[in-house]
């Protein structure tokens, strides 16, 4: 895992300093509101319903055990005793004092963090696919091009006050697990047909209230020229995106009206000058990076044995372990769906735990991961019983990953200001449902994802099965839609029609559920059906 | 009738105006009247609370007063998904309130 450098300590360093300085005269009334406000977004906190809020930056979702503690401390110490792990990859303390705020951000250095460009029209926290470094699939591991992209992103003079925020991901297998099209900027790592590795640039995907799928703009940059592109890509947004219209100024608006091969063009020329300038960071800095993302010293010869006997174990391993590419070991996936539960909170106490398990069965390493989940990444079959024993202990023994239980719910309107509706009991009455008609298991993966408004936190455009929480004269409503999906066949969802209660959104699920289950044909998941038949025999049931 | 309300500015808090101070009790806030302007732009320059406003509300029986929109009467409450946390964690009725 990457360490800071003199450098990176110093920057986070200073900047706490420097926020301590502000917030001082903020509460000398040295400051107005309007002077601060920037300053606290600037360092990820947010005023929301019921205090402050503090979005804790997790670089590319990679945490170790020492760094997870502290998250729990500020939990305990500052907050109300959970953290809510959000869709991209980081955490939010919502009871947060603005006079505790320069403490935390302080405990946060010690430990390599910071909560610095996790809000405002910046780069934001760069996303990657949470089995990085551990999956079989991949090519090589994207975690040291997300750290060189986070470092170049950092402070970068130019790119600071962007027309709107903007979010880069970088992946480096076939299979996308992190909605890299729905990205500003979303990179895949590839082999071209010489062996060659370098990188695909997909630009201008979103969510939002104008969905967009990014568009392949190269499908070959050679890597060490990686963030001379992606400055290009961001210079021709810098320069044409539009200021005026805060609804129209993500990049996708822009790649959208100018047309994709000229946006490609611009980018292209840019790209041109800026490779005479020698912008590329030095290979040496991309090597002192690589080094700390080798392997884990795996043990050679561990074996492949699982004592599936236990058949509550047996389930856990089946519904919420994948491949790894060792032999001997396993990725563990912690789901934080227990059923009726708040999805992706978690209690301070569950995070101690958490990270008491990484360094004993996961070589000090854990991932968050967009669907608010925790990952260990590293665990040796031979411990694997033992871990999940503790974890069910805990309350962290749901086996329902990637089911219609492991559903994606962001704050809405229990505690975004933003919001029109809540997510969250929504979220918790579908599990529950579930759980208690014992369909979860034959539905199989069905993604199921919920926002409390457009602005689509919540990925609802991208659920197999999605819920958009809307304002109807004052009462929460709730509209269905059907057919998302952010892997490798993108697709976004379609409204089936009016809107629902709280009580009658529950129920046109179950109902779209069993349309799947009478129509589906073998091996069919609840999308592939949908995509099959349409959207009408859905329609029929849910309105009948 | 309007009320005003808005977070403490040290500690984030949601609090109600009582027509001399700010308390966290929605049932202690008044009608102002017409004079919401001039009563938050005094009490934000005196840095007694943030990023507040005037919503419109109605007196509600025991309750006292109960503001107009459903996010006012979250914030009043508090996360209708953690009773524990809210202001009244011993009532469990309390959430069904803010519906
Ligand atoms: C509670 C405070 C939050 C506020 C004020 C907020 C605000 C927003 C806004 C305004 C947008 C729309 C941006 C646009 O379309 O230009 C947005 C998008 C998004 N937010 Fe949030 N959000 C909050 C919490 C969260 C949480 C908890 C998550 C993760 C669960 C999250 C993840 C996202 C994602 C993934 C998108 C859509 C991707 C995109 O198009 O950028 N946000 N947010
Ligand atoms: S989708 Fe809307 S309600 Fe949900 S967190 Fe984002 S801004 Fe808030």
């Amino acid at each position: 895992m990457y360490r800071y450098d003199q450098y990176d300590q110093a920057m986070v360093d200073t900047r706490v300093a420097e926020f301590r300085d502000q917030t001082r005269r903020r509460l000398e009334g040295k400051l107005t509101e309007d002077q601060f406000k920037p300053l606290r977004l600037q360092n990820g906190l947010y005023l929301q319903l019921h205090a402050y809020m503090l979005r804790v930056a997790v670089p590319y979702g990679t945490l170790n055990s020492a760094q997870m503690h502290v998250l729990a401390n500020i939990a305990d110490k500052y907050d109300r005793g959970y953290g809510h792990f959000t869709t991209r990859q980081n955490i939010q303390y919502n009871w947060i004092k603005l006079e505790d705020a320069p403490d935390i951000l302080a405990d946060l250095a010690a430990v390599e963090m910071h909560a610095i460009q996790t809000s405002g029209n910046c780069i934001r926290n760069i996303s990657s696919d949470q089995f990085a470094g551990a999956a079989g699939d991949e090519l090589i591991d994207p975690r040291p091009y997300a750290e060189l992209l986070r470092q170049w992103s950092s402070f970068h003079p130019e790119f600071l006050t962007l027309p709107r925020k903007f979010k880069i991901c970088v992946i480096a297998s076939e299979t996308d697990r992190a909605a890299m099209k729905l990205h500003d900027i979303g990179i895949r790592i590839v082999k071209n047909a010489a062996g060659e590795i370098g990188a695909a640039f997909y630009v201008g995907g979103g969510m939002g209230r104008t969905p967009m799928i990014a568009p392949l703009i190269r499908d070959f940059v050679p890597l060490d020229q990686l963030i001379t592109y992606s400055e290009a890509c961001l210079r021709v947004y810098n320069r044409y995106g539009r200021r005026d219209n805060k609804y129209k100024a993500r990049i996708k608006i822009l790649v959208h009206e100018l047309g994709k091969e000229e946006y490609t063009r611009q980018v292209e020329e840019e790209f041109a000058h800026l490779l005479t300038q020698g912008i590329e960071p030095p290979i040496a800095e991309l090597e002192r990076i690589k080094a700390h993302f080798t392997d884990p010293a795996f043990d050679q010869g561990a074996s492949d044995d699982l004592d599936l006997s236990d058949p509550a174990f047996a389930l856990w391993v089946a519904r919420n372990t994948v491949a790894h590419k060792q032999p001997g070991y396993v990725i563990a996936n912690i789901s934080l769906k227990p059923v009726g539960g708040i999805p992706g909170d978690a209690s301070a106490a569950q995070i101690h735990l958490m990270a008491d398990l990484a360094k004993e069965y996961s070589f000090d390493e854990l991932r968050v991961t967009h669907a608010q989940n925790i990952v260990l990444p590293h665990v040796k079959k031979a411990d694997l019983h033992t871990l999940w024993q503790k974890l069910d202990a805990a309350g962290l023994g749901a086996a329902n990953l990637d089911t219609v239980e492991d559903i994606i719910a962001c704050p809405g309107l229990d505690y975004c200001s933003l919001a029109n509706a809540r997510s969250i009991p929504v979220a918790q009455k579908i599990s529950q449902r579930f759980a208690a008609n014992g369909k979860t298991g034959e539905l199989g993966e069905l993604k199921l994802k919920i926002s409390g408004c457009i602005n689509a936190c919540g990925h609802h455009h991208a659920g197999h099965i999605g819920i958009l929480g809307v304002d109807k004269k004052g009462l929460e409503n709730y509209q269905l839609l059907l057919g998302g999906c952010e892997g490798d066949d993108t697709s976004l969802g379609k409204i089936t029609g009016p809107g629902f209660t709280e009580d009658g959104i529950v129920d046109a699920v179950e109902k779209a559920t069993e349309v799947y289950l009478a129509e589906r044909a073998e091996g069919e998941r609840f999308l592939d059906t949908y995509r099959r038949i349409g959207m009408e025999k859905f329609k029929e049931a849910i309105y009948a | 009738m309007k009320i005003l309300t808005g977070n403490d500015l040290k500690s984030g808090a949601v609090v109600w105006w009582t027509g001399y101070d700010w308390s966290i009790h929605v049932e202690d806030a008044v009608d102002v009247g017409d004079q919401a302007d001039a009563i938050l732009q005094r009490e934000e320059g005196a840095r007694r609370v943030n990023a507040s406003y005037a919503i419109d509300a109605e007196p509600d029986g025991e309750r006292g007063v109960r503001p107009a929109h459903i996010k006012d009467r979250i914030r009043a409450l508090g996360p209708t998904v953690r009773p524990d946390l809210t202001l009244k964690p011993a009532d469990p009725n309390a959430g069904n309130w803010v519906i």
